[in-house]
């Protein structure tokens, strides 16, 4: 396995060797899966839109519907407009979306195709129905990574659709960043039971986690409805849940209709959930119920019971960054020792948040931006880890190491409980706390001499 | 689910639905140009005289396509899989990571040979790149591979904005050459170019023979029966099972293109006797290049379906004319057959006359028509991602096929015989004497012509159209892709993956066949799809329904 890395940091310029971050557009396809009734389109050669519905398909285990310009040389010569404006046609007459959320490829951002100019001409030349809602985000696969595509749809859909009237809604918006459609389904009971009055937008959940139920929807019932979309901009407050992939959002809706925001770490773990609980409250002026100082206190209680296995264990902490980041702080709330923290995508606020999370505790910390995993398994041989924490690309690491790993952020092609249990919340920290222990102690027990092989733990 | 059977020769109707009705369903209300184009598209079979096909034709913008691009037919199917040269994409990241390990290229290397499959490896090119040109980086990047890993061969390929900021991956591979004194070789597979992946294999058949076949004259092993297969891929193992039969048959492999493939077993692989051809679509250049410059027959086998196996056997098997050979073969298959009839006839009385419909590749929608049928099942409809006239009606409609702008993009190679190294491999009177057996040489016959009178043909088919199969024609199983899989079962019908099995397999030769009856029989046996509708719905009074779906699902 991944035999021929060698225990040596090789200088690198020009050769990424085994990423850690994708392109733009995979993250605005997933963002616009948030909206309810949206087609995804991806405005490019159709292979762009083929990788990102499997890839997508993989992780969620559910149908990724998307649609494609499907470029040929021609396109590339002559520019897109035609093939989108076809593709708009037949979208809407044959799948009927409410809105189609087009995103663009590196092909079509290089032969710089305007896309709201081709919208604006497909609405006067009646190729999109009356009623029905085309928005856009740029995003070119060479600048930024996935999580900008996710930021960038995210943006695209305030632009679009966020509108201010003289009518406030004393609600709160919640921009959760990419997250998983269990995570948005745990942030929404969280709020709800605040009794708070929020919107959560993009919100996959009951689109990317539907049950078996014998019948296919293309749109099933969840998703962030345009008319809720409208009103975030009326409302008091946004809560972004990430530096990369939800204060954009929050920053065009500030500039757009001026709604301030707060910007807050993705709420994993105890004090990132604390944070974006105690947000809800300030703003909302409501008490904190009983019942989540009860959850609260479950997760402390688990903590301080298995917290010895953690104590001191160096660990590497990889994906994107705003997961990284609020996992990070998790790491150390359990007592381990943060001793990688890389990303792939580009991004020095990245390392600077974590190097402030980190204070200056963690000397022998490595955190890095705009790095791979080849880099991270060179360094691992040389100075190695107890644990890692990161996706499912992480296994091949992990096996050429004896290291175990566990699972979070995105994607996970090879395991099934991402879909079902959150990672972020109270409840999201107790299931990552049982799978880092399960995942620590199941190690010790395989591979500890026979006369440290222990019944109770 | 409902299971009548399937008349014998002739699809009549299915649920009280003639293929010409469903056809007619599946066109219903699409918009005119998109309703011409796929009128082309969608036929019901004439197995004697097979109709003419839309086939390898563009797809159409906003239709929801299976297809994937020319770049993951080049880098993703047909090189990839070689386990010992470094593959570096060029471009931003996504193309190369997107094809880093997710199409299943297993490979168990020579001992002390390097396997760098397990390595993506991009240029990873930024905006500045695509603004002031990335040829710097791609040479900057070839020689930072090479310092790393020192291998035998780099290969390079373009992604689309490669092409057309006009960046000369091939001058920067020469020189790469040069300088480092390895192989080194690009492939202008930008997405964009050709309407699938299909373009991409023949992208990839011009470089693997321009820059690979005949690089090794170093003598092979002797043997006495030396084959190439072609268009095999190794998903799920299946290159091993085939190795192994043929070994236990006595008949040598000196390369599979491309599945478990060494670099060297590539450059050496113009020795063998004969090529045999898997996959048609993906590989026919190659072996009609591999003819014309070496002299190495080629002809079509099929080793999914354990009849099919033992046809292909007795064919190459007869070209080698051999009788201990030919004696040997029957021994084998009589061997393995008595394996495999126990558990075909155990699984046949359960699910004969089961209906499947496979929607998938360039050959595999075929084949695996052939592995349904061991088992009595009847492939009632079916249709290729990105295949060709050829694959659908046959070898004989080459000449008539139009070539479009899209096909006039990729480059023809023109090949003439090697002067040192051309060698028929049969005389004249031998080849004359086999084909008056019967036996046919550069062969294929399509899928068409041996599927049912009537059944549904459906080229690339669109989500649409296969949301509609499944209402009304219900069928029992689904062989189709990841991105169609969990539309398929949230239908209630079960979705065998046929690009990467599930993760199973193998399902070629005769014991990959028993694998896939099994599993066949495992995802029909399924209770899971019985317990869809709990058991309170049916007491719900319609005022409280909660789920529609499930009311719906329960009438």
């Amino acid at each position: 396995m991944l035999d021929l890395t060698k225990p040596i940091v090789t200088e690198r310029n020009a050769l990424r060797i085994n990423p850690a971050k994708t392109c733009q557009p995979i993250g605005a396809m997933y963002a616009a899966l948030g909206i309810h009734s949206c087609m995804p389109h991806s405005h490019g050669s159709q292979g762009c839109c083929s990788y990102h519905r499997s890839h997508l398909t993989r992780h969620f285990k559910e149908p990724v519907a998307a649609t494609t310009s499907s470029f040929t040389e021609g396109a590339s010569v002559f520019g897109g407009m035609a093939n989108l404006q076809q593709a708009l046609v037949n979208i809407f007459s044959i799948y009927n979306p409410e809105v189609v959320a087009v995103h663009t490829t590196c092909l079509s951002e290089v032969i710089g195709d305007d896309i709201p100019t081709i919208i604006k001409k497909s609405i006067e030349e009646k190729k999109i129905p009356d009623g029905k809602i085309v928005i856009h985000a740029n995003t070119p696969s060479f600048v930024g990574s996935n999580v900008t595509g996710y930021a960038n749809m995210c943006s695209g859909i305030v632009n679009y659709l966020a509108e201010k009237t003289d009518e406030s809604t004393d609600s709160i918006n919640i921009f959760p960043g990419w997250l998983d459609p269990s995570d948005m389904r745990e942030l929404k009971r969280l709020a709800n039971e605040l009794g708070v009055k929020f919107s959560i937008c993009p919100d996959t959940s009951d689109v990317l986690d539907l049950p078996q139920t014998g019948v296919y929807q293309m749109y099933p019932q969840g998703g962030t409805p345009v008319a809720e979309i409208r009103r975030m901009g009326d409302a008091v407050k946004t809560l972004a849940l990430g530096e990369f992939t939800a204060y954009p959002p929050a920053q065009k809706l500030l500039d757009k209709c001026g709604v301030p925001f707060e910007k807050l770490d993705a709420p994993i773990g105890l004090v990132n959930t604390d944070n974006f609980i105690d947000a809800l409250r300030r703003i909302a002026e409501v008490e904190v119920p009983a019942t989540i100082d009860a959850e609260r206190g479950r997760l402390l209680d688990v903590i301080s019971d298995i917290g010895q296995y953690f104590h001191n264990v160096p660990v590497a902490i990889f994906g994107d960054p705003d997961m990284v980041v609020g996992m990070t702080r998790f790491a150390i709330e359990l007592g381990l020792r943060p001793k990688y923290v890389f990303t792939g995508s580009p991004g020095r606020a990245f390392e600077n948040r974590v190097n402030e999370i980190l204070d200056g505790k963690y000397p022998d910390a490595l955190v890095k931006q705009n790095a791979d995993l080849f880099e991270l398994h060179e360094r691992i041989k040389l100075d190695p880890v107890k644990l890692i924490l990161g996706n499912t690309y992480g296994k091949y690491i992990s096996r050429a190491e004896n290291i175990p790993l566990v699972r979070f952020g995105f994607p996970i092609l090879d395991r099934v409980g991402h879909r079902m249990f959150p990672t972020v919340g109270y409840r999201g920290a107790m299931h990552m706390v049982q799978k880092l222990s399960d995942s620590l102690l199941d190690h010790q027990d395989r591979n500890c001499p026979e006369e440290w092989f222990e019944l109770v733990q | 689910m409902s299971s009548k059977p399937i008349p014998a020769e002739s699809i009549g109707t299915i649920e009280g639905v003639t293929p010409e009705q469903l056809r007619e369903k599946m066109l219903e209300g699409l918009p005119s140009k998109t309703l011409r184009k796929r009128s082309k598209q969608v036929l019901t079979n004439d197995p004697d005289s097979p109709p003419e096909i839309g086939a390898n034709s563009r797809t159409i913008p906003g239709i929801m396509t299976q297809r994937g691009c020319t770049y993951a037919g080049c880098r993703g199917v047909v090189i990839g899989p070689i386990y010992d040269i470094l593959h570096i994409t060029h471009g931003p990241i996504g193309c190369g990571y997107y094809s880093w390990q997710t199409r299943r290229n297993l490979a168990r290397p020579v001992p002390g040979q390097p396997n760098y499959l397990q390595y993506c490896m991009s240029t990873d090119m930024q905006e500045d790149h695509i603004v002031f040109g990335g040829e710097k980086r791609l040479a900057e990047a070839i020689r930072e591979a090479y310092a790393l890993f020192k291998p035998k061969a780099i290969s390079v390929y373009s992604t689309c904005p490669v092409g057309l900021i006009g960046d000369d991956i091939h001058t920067v591979c020469r020189l790469a050459k040069e300088e480092l004194g390895i192989n080194v070789f690009g492939f202008s597979c930008e997405g964009y170019k050709g309407v699938s992946q299909s373009a991409g294999h023949h992208i990839a058949n011009n470089g693997v023979f321009k820059h690979m076949i005949g690089q090794d004259n170093t003598p092979v092993e002797e043997a006495p029966f030396k084959i190439n297969i072609l268009g095999e891929y190794n998903i799920g193992g299946d290159a091993w099972e085939i190795d192994t039969l043929l070994r236990k048959c006595g008949i040598s492999v000196l390369a599979t293109l491309s599945g478990n493939v060494s670099y060297d077993e590539i450059a050496k692989c113009h020795q063998a006797d004969v090529n045999v051809v898997m996959c048609h679509r993906s590989i026919n250049y190659m072996a009609e290049m591999m003819e014309v410059k070496f002299g190495i027959p080629w002809f079509k086998v099929n080793f999914i379906g354990a009849e099919s196996t033992a046809k292909s056997l007795r064919k190459i098997a007869k070209f080698f004319d051999n009788k201990e050979l030919e004696a040997r073969v029957e021994e084998v298959i009589a061997a393995e057959m008595a394996a495999v009839r126990p558990i075909q006839t155990e699984i046949k009385a359960k699910h004969q006359g089961k209906k499947a419909a496979l929607f998938v590749g360039g050959s595999r929608a075929h084949h695996y028509q052939d592995l349904f049928s061991d088992i009595g099942m009847v492939t009632v409809s079916a249709g290729y991602e990105f295949a060709h006239r050829d694959d659908y009606e046959g070898r004989d409609v080459l000449p008539t096929i139009k070539v479009d702008a899209d096909s006039r993009n990729i480059e023809e190679l023109h090949v003439d015989p090697d002067p040192e190294r051309f060698r028929p491999r049969l005389s004249p009177e031998a080849k004359a004497k086999l084909i008056a057996s019967g036996f046919t040489f550069s062969d294929y016959r399509g899928m068409m012509s041996e599927m049912k009178k009537r059944a549904l043909v459906i080229d690339d088919i669109s989500h649409y159209e296969l949301e509609k199969l499944i209402e009304i024609w219900k069928p029992d199983i689904i062989g189709s892709g990841i991105k169609d899989k969990y539309i398929v079962e949230k239908m209630g019908v079960p979705c065998k993956q046929l690009h990467s099995y599930d993760y199973g397999g193998p399902y070629a030769a005769f014991t990959g066949a028993i694998n896939f009856y099994k599993e066949v029989d495992r995802m029909l046996s399924s209770k899971v799809w019985s317990y869809v509708v709990p058991p309170w719905v049916k007491d719900r009074k319609p005022a409280q329904t909660q789920e529609p779906a499930l009311e719906a699902a329960v009438a």
